[in-house]
């Protein structure tokens, strides 16, 4: 296929040609080409059809606005749909096909739907799938979304890499046209760190689309040593192919980085680069957007924006046509033919909407004022258009211009609110810019190169004051000022035609006054009932004419109307950019506690506890369910001695001359008068009298305690201390600090626990029930020196010690006391025995402490000390919470001991129906006993602990077993607590 | 947004885990005679304004401090960063002189 449509000159590089395919056939074209540009060049104008008639359509625009060219790019994984193809840099090896067809593109069975259009106005799917309600899900549903979309995904994993990144800058310029050069140039000359970002890959915004003079030499010439110049500057960092999405906070911006999406191999580079860029000002030169005229069947391919015609031509050496009309309702729309004119294109006819216009045509061609375009003709392609005046002309292509938009996206992220101006016929930035940001040229209405680059100077001299450099400003580039009058002209009265707002919702102006009729007053409602601007586009192109035509058949003025909210992103952003390198097992971190490599090797099942990973149970070679390891690791615990991992509960560091006191405040118990080597249960209260948490506490000396948290709650408790600290109780000497990952901490529990210790604590420590009886601890040294700590505590109900030593030493520490015990046949315990052996006791944990319950519900009452103040003491009496039915915790088993319980059954009287207002309490923790040999469980229930041997119901409806359970006491062993003595 | 840190300087907020309030710096007297009416209040009639609000912030993910921020809610302006610990000691010094 030859470029039939190429012109001379232009900034594209024709030394390099470059071979791509499109819907599997192949082309070429040169680098520095878009993909719509090449595909216009090798005549391609059909490239799609729209989201909901099927209509055939072409390419519109040559920016980020497209709302027509979509395609999907690459294939298998790397497949990624609804790319715009006028942003899509060509290189080689691009594979692009055309998307929401049935069949082939020219002939798509699906087409019909553009017959039944007068059945898919607004709000269609809501007035014509009510009924019958079931048919939705099953029928309708799947038939539109197949019918109506746009690409598909490959549902496969995306290969591509993404990254983050975070810059800072003095002043971030978003937009390299001529407002954004000017700017950057006599900032970065100043001294200023400077970030030029710009989402097109060729810099120079509009300068490159026109032909213009800038300095006496070309614009685009004079871009180039613009940028060579910047590029020079170390403080001025150049962001081609960069995207400024959004404006968050504090002058944050968030920025999209294509790195590699226009080469052929991305060499491990990341496809992307999701950038923060903190910036301490920022000029918003984002420019303008062309927008279109209503009209009959103004949706053909060959009838795109007049802007767009001529950039093709100067930029690209592209004609979009052979035979060219102009339509428009200002000046700027005529140079678009002085331009084409100038490279021999014919120029069929020039046709302004206004009744005058002062704009000459070029020599020889026609021009029609105070005319319009009434209808067009051609099935695939634009062939012909007709006038208000009743002439037809046969044409290919058709520029319209519609008068430009300022793009003031950004300048609405926080709490701008743009502003009519009836003079440009364009929305401007007003109300509240976000913090730090200055908005110059066209995005700020100066509609002209001259003006553009007077107030981007002006601006850039403010701002760097503002920042205290000494600008040195040079002197404005000579430019002149082009024709730029404009009319408020929106639509054409199309009859019964239809004539489209926006392109790619198929949206058109019957649809508009079809919503205003059924009382849709509020532009956003009428975006959410016509779908106007929800589209990729989000409506760049297409938003100001729906409002102009809502406004007009309100009988509002457009500043009544008022804009939809921008919101970010400015341009699509893929999600995996979001995900960055956070996705798969990097999408969070994973704890390993010290002893985690022993435990691989002996065969432990991991359980995820937050981001740790404990060992839940460790299989033996023949085992075959996990009931049987765990049965087997408490048996050998409690009849001789097991070993648990406990690292990753909560470790924090209390040092100062008020520790005690500190701790009275914290803990509901008393904690001044522990003495030095004890260790005490601490029962910790929010300010509401609820249960925090619970722990220990072990005074290592009169200043110095380590408190102990759950696993779950290590993070919260510290912070809650923390407030306590520095808000509550600031003049108190304390000071914290979390110690949680260095120290490796193993329960060692069972009859022969002692036995064990004595081999591996150094002897020098002596460790006898005397010398270190329940609930000593204090600082010993293992195996020849290593220091440790020692706490006789226990949550098993058994003799049993917990032994910390510094974190490095975990993984020997494990292996050691494992060898120590071989002599008393140890076994390792995993969290399931763990479990087990504290359900067994009556211990609470987490199932218990669950945010909604009292220590008088955990039978812990009498640990609330009345005669101190500590966080939460006042409002644990409240009335509610102290009534005399108040719920206790107490043991469960079932009637038929063959049964399992469940946990989150809920409890009602035997003879009372299963509803909520006869609920008693409910389940909370439940395990097979493997010492009883049948299901116990703990669970609250009103006035539990009078009610020991009576029979309830434990209802589980949603698992459909209930059945009939004994209330019995928490401690199913050892009741007394000898063994913990022995 | 940015946290203008009294040690750090400016840190992103995403370091700092939100609480509200700052009111809670003022726990009332336990052994006051309606205490539990003053506890009720400290906890439960907070204020939440759209305005200039005064508000704990905790730097978890820095050096631990708590921070009072006085920050606009509605335009996210941060007028005023301190120690929360210097305005409690501040309040209490105040307090027993």
């Amino acid at each position: 296929m030859t470029q039939e449509f190429r012109a001379p000159e232009g900034r594209i590089n024709r030394e390099k040609l470059v071979n791509f395919t499109f819907n599997s056939k192949r082309y070429q074209g040169y680098e520095g080409d878009t993909l719509a540009s090449a595909l216009l060049a090798n005549g391609v104008r059909l490239v799609g059809r729209s989201f909901k008639y099927h209509r055939p359509r072409g390419i519109f625009s040559c920016g980020s606005e497209e709302p027509n060219a979509l395609v999907t790019l690459g294939s298998g994984a790397k497949t990624e749909p609804n790319c715009r193809a006028t942003t899509i840099e060509l290189h080689d090896g691009l594979e692009a096909i055309s998307q929401n067809h049935m069949g082939s593109l020219k002939h798509d069975l699906l087409a019909f739907n553009d017959i039944l259009s007068p059945f898919l106005s607004a709000g269609f799917y809501y007035k014509t799938f009510m009924w019958p309600a079931k048919f939705w899900e099953k029928l309708y549903e799947p038939v539109i979304r197949r019918a109506a979309g746009l690409g598909a995904l490959s549902g496969q994993e995306d290969p591509s890499l993404y990254d983050k990144g975070f810059l800072h800058c003095d002043l971030l310029v978003i937009g390299s046209g001529p407002a954004g050069l000017v700017s950057a140039l006599n900032a970065g000359r100043a001294g200023a760190s400077v970030i030029l970002a710009d989402e097109d890959f060729l810099l120079g915004g509009r300068l490159q689309m026109e032909q213009m003079e800038v300095d006496g030499i070309s614009a685009s010439q004079w871009v180039a040593n613009t940028i060579s110049e910047l590029a020079e500057m170390p403080n001025v960092h150049i962001m081609p192919r960069t995207t400024v999405y959004g404006a968050y906070d504090h002058g944050t911006f968030g920025a999209l980085e294509r790195k590699t999406d226009h080469k052929k191999y991305s060499s491990g580079k990341p496809r992307q680069v999701l950038w923060r860029i903190y910036s301490k000002h920022s000029l918003l030169a984002a420019g303008a957007t062309e927008r279109s005229i209503a009209f009959a069947n103004n949706d053909r391919p060959g009838i795109m924006m007049a802007g767009a015609v001529r950039a093709y031509s100067n930029r690209f050496d592209v004609l979009p046509g052979k035979e060219i009309a102009v339509f428009t309702n200002n000046d700027d729309g005529w140079r678009t033919a002085h331009d084409l004119h100038a490279k021999g294109v014919a120029i069929k006819a020039i046709v302004d909407s206004r009744e005058s216009v002062s704009m000459k045509p070029p020599s020889g061609v026609a021009s029609f004022v105070d005319t319009k375009v009434t209808d067009t003709m051609g099935r695939h392609a634009l062939t012909s258009i007709s006038l208000s005046n009743g002439e037809n002309i046969s044409v290919d292509c058709l520029a319209v211009s519609g008068g430009w938009s300022s793009n003031v996206h950004l300048t609405c992220h926080q709490r701008g609110k743009p502003q009519w101006n009836e003079e440009i016929a364009s929305f401007v930035p007003g109300g509240e810019l976000p913090v730090g940001m200055t908005v110059a040229g066209a995005a700020n209405g100066q509609m002209t190169l001259a003006a553009a680059m007077k107030s981007a100077h002006e601006s850039t001299r403010d701002i760097l004051a503002s920042l205290h450099f000494k600008p040195k400003m040079q002197p404005l580039p000579k430019v002149e000022d082009e024709a730029s009058g404009t009319s408020c002209f929106w639509h054409v009265e199309s009859g019964k035609q239809r004539a489209w707002i926006d392109l790619q919702n198929d949206v058109t102006a019957k649809d508009i006054k079809q919503s205003h009729l059924e009382g849709f007053r509020s532009v956003e409602h009428l975006k959410r009932y016509t779908t106007l601007g929800m589209a990729t586009d989000q409506g760049k192109t297409s938003n100001m004419l729906g409002l102009a035509v809502m406004a007009e058949t309100s009988g509002k003025t457009i500043d009544e109307t008022g804009t939809t909210m921008f919101r970010p992103p400015y341009t699509p952003v893929p999600i995996g950019a979001f995900a960055g390198r956070s996705r798969g097992k990097h999408f969070k971190p994973v704890r390993k506690t010290p002893s985690h490599q022993w435990a691989k090797e002996n065969g432990a099942v991991f359980v995820e506890a937050g981001n740790w990973l404990r060992a839940q149970w460790y299989a033996k070679p023949g085992e075959t369910h996990w009931r049987e390891s765990v049965d087997r690791e408490v048996l050998a615990t409690r009849k001789s001695v097991g070993i648990c991992d406990v690292t990753t509960l909560g470790k924090i560091d209390v040092q100062g001359r008020d520790a005690a006191e500190f701790l009275n405040k914290i803990y509901a118990n008393a904690f001044g008068k522990l003495a030095v080597g004890k260790v005490r249960y601490g029962l910790m209260l929010r300010e509401d009298g609820i249960v925090m948490d619970d722990g220990t506490a072990a005074r290592m000396s009169d200043t110095h305690f380590v408190v102990t948290t759950t696993t779950a709650n290590a993070v919260s408790v510290y912070r809650h201390m923390e407030f306590c600290r520095q808000c509550l109780f600031p003049q108190m000497d304390v000071s914290l600090i979390s110690t949680t990952e260095q120290w490796a901490q193993f329960a060692v529990a069972g009859p022969n626990a002692r036995k064990l210790l004595e081999k591996v604590v150094d002897d020098e420590h002596d460790i006898s029930n005397d010398a270190f009886p329940f609930m000593a601890c204090g600082e010993v040294s293992v195996c020849e020196g290593i220091p440790a700590r020692l706490f006789r505590i226990s949550f098993s109900g058994e003799l049993a010690y917990e032994i910390a030593v510094p974190a490095r030493y975990g993984n020997s520490m494990m292996s050691v006391l494992m060898q120590a015990g071989q002599a008393f046949d140890a076994v390792a315990y995993g969290t399931e025995a763990l479990g087990v052996m504290r359900i067994e006791k009556g211990h609470a944990a987490g199932n218990e402490l669950c945010g909604t319950t009292t220590a008088l519900d955990l039978g812990l009452g009498r640990m609330v000390s009345k005669k101190k103040d500590s966080i939460g003491n006042i409002l644990s009496e409240r009335e509610h919470l102290v009534r005399e039915d108040c719920l206790n915790l107490v043991g469960f088993k079932p009637v038929d001991k063959t049964k399992g319980l469940q946990a989150g059954a809920h409890f009602v009287a035997t003879d009372n129906e299963p509803i909520m207002q006869n609920d008693e309490g409910w389940m909370t923790s439940v395990c097979h006993s493997p010492n009883l040999g049948y299901s116990i469980g703990l669970g609250f229930i009103k006035s539990g602990s009078k009610r020991f041997g009576e029979t309830v119901t434990a209802v589980d409806l949603l698992r459909g077993n209930t059945m009939d359970v004994v209330i019995v006491s928490p401690h199913f062993i050892d009741p007394e607590g000898e063994r913990l003595r022995g | 947004m940015i946290i203008n840190h009294p040690l750090l300087g400016p840190r992103d907020a995403a370091e700092f885990v939100y609480l509200g309030d700052a009111s809670l710096i003022d726990r009332p007297d336990w052994q006051s005679p309606n205490a539990a009416s003053e506890f009720h209040d400290y906890m439960h009639l907070r204020d939440n304004i759209a305005g200039e609000m005064r508000e704990l912030w905790f730097h978890e993910q820095g050096d631990r401090s708590w921070l009072v921020v006085t920050r606009n809610t509605v335009t996210h302006e941060i007028t005023n960063v301190e120690l929360a610990r210097d305005v409690a000691l501040a309040k209490q010094t105040g307090a027993s002189s």
